[in-house]
């Protein structure tokens, strides 16, 4: 009924290293997500001023699309409301909670608000790239492979052409994001539940 | 191959709105037609210094007969579903139902009054909320839980809609539930955005929203259970790409969405008898939603917001004021903005003051919220 879809890259950001499609391409040993992110971006040599304004999950999910995306995805062959971006973890906006609620003792700070829901990650991947098309946030407690092939389908069978889609969490120095890209009708690995499991566990 | 050609047709068979007007859909209807709103001024200085108008339940009030262990948030979740699936038992039990929950900051307020620790923070997580509820009612799957904003209620019926229409389930039972505590009271004004007053969706004077707590359940189906149950007919999300915090300049991508919708439905902009914004009555939203509704040409709709009812109920919003929609919809009538007189936005828009009364045939729901999101919803006879 519908056309293949196919993963076309994928892409990893876990336990200091970022690898894309199988190969690492950079890692930095012993340091905190904090010094972790900021040297990802500094590595990718893209200037984005704003990166530095957003909290980890809005970070982690940023570095990981660009990394997704850099050098086989070509926009123009899209319009902007043909691109998804359907993403889920475990915990939400969670770590930013916390240091929001720690800034309300001192007056509360709408710069860090903002980031207090978990698709603000989306909003900023998408102000980036300017994709407009659907996006949602899920939460589950385990990447479920089968709940984000479903939901991936029904975006791409009714509205999408392509769809970021994967894991991004993020709790104190905890964190991992796995995206892949889906496309129609172009070249990859299937786009099945199975192999989304393979791909999210071989990480 | 038109995927459309395939759809199986979406349901609304039961439903519920659990919110400080009342208990249950018909209570809310009644009191929104006898002008009762859920916002009134408050004053807590634990909370926010000063007053601020909002929709809260009394602290007294009992959700449950049994609390349980069942936190403010599971207990409101748990007191919609149970009031909207009485008759249902089947459908609770059945393999081919599946539970969907919107909700943007579900347990967030433990945070403010319990001893930090990683159990605490499993015990916020809304996929343990999720378990409980699913538990509780004995739902065979896995909920599905969507936490995108104040778009989340309308997202998670369309989740619903479309796997229904695609015979991944039979029956989705979609609640959403939101609690206002300090977290959100405190950040929202922080944005500058609370009204100290009742809001005033679209008009020149408005200054800000009022929050709101509650809940509101749909049970979609692909079968009728009464002769006058109403049907999903198509939605749609879209993305501004411009600013995580403000809405878009243009309002083209909530008219994307509404167009996509109206397609997906197999209506025209004409076919729509009344639309249900967003209307938080701050100066960005109106003003992005008016000209949204002037791209797809329907300006001269009837147009209402029900915040000055609810408040802003934030992952409940869209449910709470689709099940207020439908019910419009099935006794004719299209309910007045509470709070509206003069209009402010800068597009012609035909917002609703006074109560009408006439045949009407499809509505739309439009929502939107931060990190860009919009979504749309067409229901109809």
């Amino acid at each position: 009924m519908a056309e293949q879809k196919h993963i076309t890259a994928w892409c990893s950001i876990f336990d200091n290293k970022v690898v894309k499609n199988g190969t690492q391409l950079f890692d930095a040993k012993s340091v905190g997500i904090n010094e972790f992110v900021v040297a990802v971006y500094k590595h990718l040599q893209v200037q984005y001023p704003k990166f530095y304004k957003m909290d980890n999950l809005s970070k982690l999910g940023w570095l990981a699309t660009e990394v997704l995306l850099k050098d086989n995805f070509d926009k123009s062959s899209y319009a902007p409301t043909q691109v998804a971006v359907v993403l889920a973890n475990a915990n939400a906006s969670l770590d930013s909670d916390l240091k929001y609620l720690e800034s309300v003792k001192d007056g509360a700070s709408p710069a860090l608000f903002v980031y207090t829901l978990p698709n603000i990650v989306i909003g900023e991947i998408c102000i980036r790239n300017g994709f407009k098309g659907e996006n949602t946030f899920y939460i589950t407690v385990h990447f479920d492979a089968a709940m984000i092939h479903r939901q991936v389908s029904e975006t791409m069978d009714h509205k999408a052409a392509a769809c970021i889609c994967g894991w991004v969490d993020v709790l104190g120095e905890d964190y991992k994001a796995v995206l892949f890209l889906v496309e129609t009708n172009k070249e990859g690995i299937p786009f099945s539940e199975t192999n989304l499991k393979k791909l999210f566990e071989s990480n | 191959m038109d995927v459309r050609q395939l759809h199986k047709d979406v349901f609304v068979i039961a439903d519920n709105i659990l919110s400080p007007i009342g208990s249950t859909t018909a209570e809310n209807i009644l009191g929104l037609k006898n002008g009762e709103s859920g916002v009134w001024q408050h004053s807590n200085t634990n909370i926010l210094p000063g007053t601020f108008s909002a929709s809260l339940f009394s602290p007294s009030h009992i959700f449950l007969e049994e609390e349980g262990d069942y936190t403010k948030f599971e207990q409101l979740l748990i007191a919609s579903v149970t009031d909207a699936v009485r008759e249902l038992s089947e459908i609770v039990s059945s393999e081919r139902t599946l539970l969907i929950i919107s909700s943007t900051k579900g347990n967030i307020s433990l945070l403010e009054t319990k001893a930090h620790s990683a159990g605490l923070y499993q015990r916020i997580a809304l996929y343990t909320s999720a378990g409980l509820v699913a538990r509780h009612f004995g739902f065979v799957n896995t909920p599905i839980i969507i936490s995108n904003a104040c778009i989340s209620g309308v997202v998670a019926i369309i989740t619903g809609m479309r796997l229904l229409q695609s015979g991944d389930y039979d029956h989705a039972i979609v609640v959403g539930a939101d609690v206002i505590s300090k977290f959100v009271l405190s950040g929202f004004g922080s944005f500058q955005a609370l009204s100290n007053e009742l809001c005033k969706p679209f008009d020149k004077d408005r200054k800000g929203i009022n929050l709101g707590e509650g809940a509101a359940t749909v049970v979609l189906s692909n079968m009728a259970k009464n002769s006058d149950d109403l049907k999903i007919l198509g939605g749609a999300i879209s993305n501004d790409a411009n600013h995580i915090s403000g809405p878009s300049r243009t309002g083209e991508e909530l008219a994307w969405a509404i167009n996509e919708a109206l397609t997906e439905a197999d209506l025209t902009n004409s076919d729509i008898s009344f639309i249900s914004a967003h209307g938080t009555a701050t100066l960005y939203n109106d003003e992005m939603e008016a000209n949204a509704i002037n791209i797809a040409g329907m300006q001269t709709i009837p147009v209402n917001s029900l915040k000055g009812y609810y408040g802003h109920t934030l992952g409940a919003a869209g449910l709470i004021e689709t099940v207020v929609s439908l019910h419009s919809l099935k006794e004719g009538i299209i309910l007045p903005t509470p709070g509206f007189q003069n209009s402010g936005v800068s597009k012609p828009l035909n917002v609703n003051a006074q109560m009408l009364k006439g045949p009407l045939t499809n509505g739309l729901k439009t929502a939107s919220g931060f990190g860009g999101c919009n979504a749309a919803l067409i229901f109809g006879k």
